[in-house]
């Protein structure tokens, strides 16, 4: 997994609650392997008009916010699906972080083996961080992850909540199988223990 | 001891926890279906193998398609390629696959309960969002990604912090035709779509107790649509008389193990939730959601809702901008909202009770000259039970297509998708925009209120049609 500390970066607004991950990526796109750049595939459908051209509107269809590495949404962001690919697809887009007032549980598993940070804020400062970020587009956020805050466009601090353990495993990039692979004398141990109980 | 189900089950699969507040939690069951070719290439990239292959299942559901059991006849490549991806990698490695064709093969979701695999007390898990539905056995099951689909394969094993829980109280009796899908969707339209994030729920009351436990099962499915980490169901008499002679459910002695293992798992009376909800299940109708997430979900009394009335300007800007995909008007009666299709299927409701009730309505009717309906059963072994009780041949009299099973067209993987513009009946579980192939209008509800929408052709009141009153 791909380190993350610090970032900079212009930050894109989604303000639309319970986005959910099949807008993120269409289900058609799912078969691909993880090889494959998913960033074609992100929002594929939201971002287009009925016609197949790209929808003017769409903000991540716009010059400002074309390089976002930031997406700033709606609550319960990236809800339903399961599918990592909504994860890849924004990561593959260039995206390393989002902030929103809260997640799909899934998403944010995923986001955090991914290299993909999510941020919780709460409702009335993720809403004031829109509102900068749509009054001047291409407006930048810096986040901190060893500090644990996002500075918004305007100046202002904001610490945010992270898992420690998700927190250490994003910063060194690690993988959490050879992580695992360390505590094998604990797994055999509950194996002998728990034996062949509930195989089937 | 005041624990709760869940405090229960997490205590028993802990193995061991760290001082910041992760614990590795030991796996007893995994799933798998077609979908999750990327986590054997994870292993495989790093030349590892799955560590407990005989605690490991697995069946295609999403690309297999629902007008053949031939692989070789899958159409589009990928799909195939999928569905012949998840039999060379479980031979490769040892695992058991209900493949298609065979009495076991079907929705995942459908497949686990069927085979006595989905039992009270383990720990489950799949990488598909609606995992959810074991936990109506008793059991904490729950969806995960690829990357952790990888590191269960490898080492048997998930690293979680530990969730908080919520109860869901329904008392009362439920009317006639409300099944477990109408009392789902009153759930999540009372604690919205995110209600639930980051809790495990248990429903509990007298009107869950009543339920089948085919009720429970879709109950539980749509656990992660109110935002739930997993849902589910003390088990009780219902759940061991399912459970007997399953085909992997325990036999001889081992049941009666089983038995004493089992009846004391339910929360104990003095429990402590960290949220509590209840609602009174006399009073819930059939239920017909009209937006884009399952929370928007209304009576078949109920119209179309009015976005100037909205709580505040971002729910107004919402329900306009739903309004407008689905091309609905404020004010219209849903009974007068015409449909163009009708699914009748999906890990949510495609279980023999489901087929049953949806046969009930078609039996001696027929589905309107305008709209397209069709019935997928969950699994093989569905698909075999309706044909024996001659429930395909009431569909087909009244003019359902009666297919093969799979997941169909709950998201279209395998290429079953509406056309854009067209309102779709559907028994599944999400209404998101798009989510039936692009355009596509989804409106969620039971089996028999759909089959009730397809035979007159728009949404109706299930106990009217039956009562010749509509």
């Amino acid at each position: 997994m791909e380190a993350f500390r610090t970032l900079d970066a212009v930050a894109v607004p989604l303000p639309r609650p319970n986005i959910d991950t099949d807008q993120i990526i269409p289900a058609r796109f799912l078969s691909r392997p993880r090889e494959v750049d998913h960033a074609g595939f992100l929002f594929h459908d939201a971002r287009r008009l009925p016609d197949g051209e790209q929808d003017p509107e769409f903000a991540l269809n716009t010059e400002a916010w074309r390089n976002a590495r930031i997406v700033v949404a709606g609550k319960n962001f990236a809800c339903g699906s399961s599918r990592e690919a909504a994860v890849w697809a924004l990561f593959d887009a260039g995206f390393r972080c989002a902030i929103a007032p809260s997640f799909g549980d899934i998403f944010s598993n995923n986001g955090m083996k991914n290299g993909l940070l999510p941020v919780v804020l709460p409702a009335d400062v993720v809403e004031a961080i829109i509102a900068q970020v749509e009054a001047d587009p291409g407006a930048r956020i810096q986040v901190d992850l060893p500090a644990q805050t996002v500075t918004a466009p305007d100046g202002s601090v904001h610490g945010f909540e992270v898992d420690p353990f998700a927190k250490h495993c994003m910063l060194e990039g690690l993988d959490e199988i050879g992580l695992t692979q360390s505590y094998e004398e604990e797994i055999a141990a509950f194996e002998r223990r728990f034996g062949r109980e509930n195989v089937r | 001891m005041s624990e709760t189900m869940f405090e229960k089950i997490w205590q028993k699969h802990r193995v061991l926890d760290r001082d910041d507040g992760q614990t590795l939690l030991y796996v007893d069951t995994h799933l798998l279906h077609d979908g999750g070719a990327t986590a054997f290439d994870f292993i495989r990239n790093r030349g590892l193998k799955p560590r407990a292959p005989e605690r490991i299942f697995a069946t295609p559901d999403h690309y297999v398609s629902t007008s053949t059991r031939k692989v070789e006849e899958i159409e589009d490549p990928r799909h195939r390629e999928m569905v012949e991806k998840l039999d060379r990698n479980t031979r490769e490695f040892g695992i058991k696959q209900f493949g298609l064709g065979t009495e076991g093969q079907g929705i995942v979701h459908v497949m686990g309960p069927e085979q006595g695999l989905s039992q009270p007390g383990i720990l489950l898990v799949c990488g598909d969002s609606h995992t959810s539905t074991h936990g109506a056995v008793g059991a904490l099951a729950f969806g995960i990604g690829s990357t952790e689909v990888a590191h269960v394969l490898a080492t048997q094993t998930l690293w979680q912090r530990k969730p908080k829980t919520m109860r869901i109280r329904v008392d009362g009796t439920l009317s006639d035709q409300v099944t477990g899908k109408d009392v789902i969707l009153a759930i999540i339209a009372k604690i919205g779509a995110a209600g639930g994030t980051g809790h495990v729920l248990e429903y509990t009351g007298s009107a869950i107790r009543g339920l089948s436990m085919e009720g429970r099962l879709t109950l539980c499915n749509m656990s992660i649509e109110g935002g739930g980490r997993a849902g589910m169901v003390a088990p009780d008499d219902t759940t061991f008389q399912y459970l007997a002679g399953r085909p992997h459910a325990p036999k001889g002695a081992a049941w009666d193990t089983a038995l004493d293992r089992w009846r004391a798992l339910p929360s104990a009376d003095d429990a402590v939730f960290d949220a509590e909800v209840s609602l009174d299940g006399s009073a819930i109708q059939p239920m017909v959601t009209w937006g884009n997430s399952p929370e928007d979900a209304l009576p078949i009394d109920g119209r179309i809702p009015d976005p100037s009335k909205a709580v505040d300007a971002e729910r107004r800007e919402q329900m306009a901008r739903m309004l407008v995909y689905m091309g609905l008007e404020a004010g219209t009666p849903l009974s007068e909202v015409a449909v163009d299709r009708v699914f009748i299927g999906s890990c949510t409701n495609s279980r023999i009770e489901d087929m049953r009730a949806a046969a009930a309505v078609a039996k001696g009717r027929k589905v309107a000259g305008s709209v397209r309906a069709w019935v997928v059963p969950g699994s093989e072994g569905v698909k075999r039970q309706a044909e024996a009780e001659g429930l395909h041949d009431i569909f087909r009299a009244a003019g359902f297509e009666w297919r093969q099973p799979g997941c169909s067209m709950c998201l279209g993987t395998n290429g079953d998708i509406a056309q854009p513009g067209e309102r779709v009946a559907s028994t599944s579980n999400r209404n998101f925009m798009g989510r039936q192939g692009p355009g596509a209008r989804t409106h969620l509800l039971s089996p028999a209120m759909a089959a009730a929408a397809a035979i007159t052709g728009h949404f109706t009141d299930v106990r009217r049609l039956l009562a010749g009153e509509a």
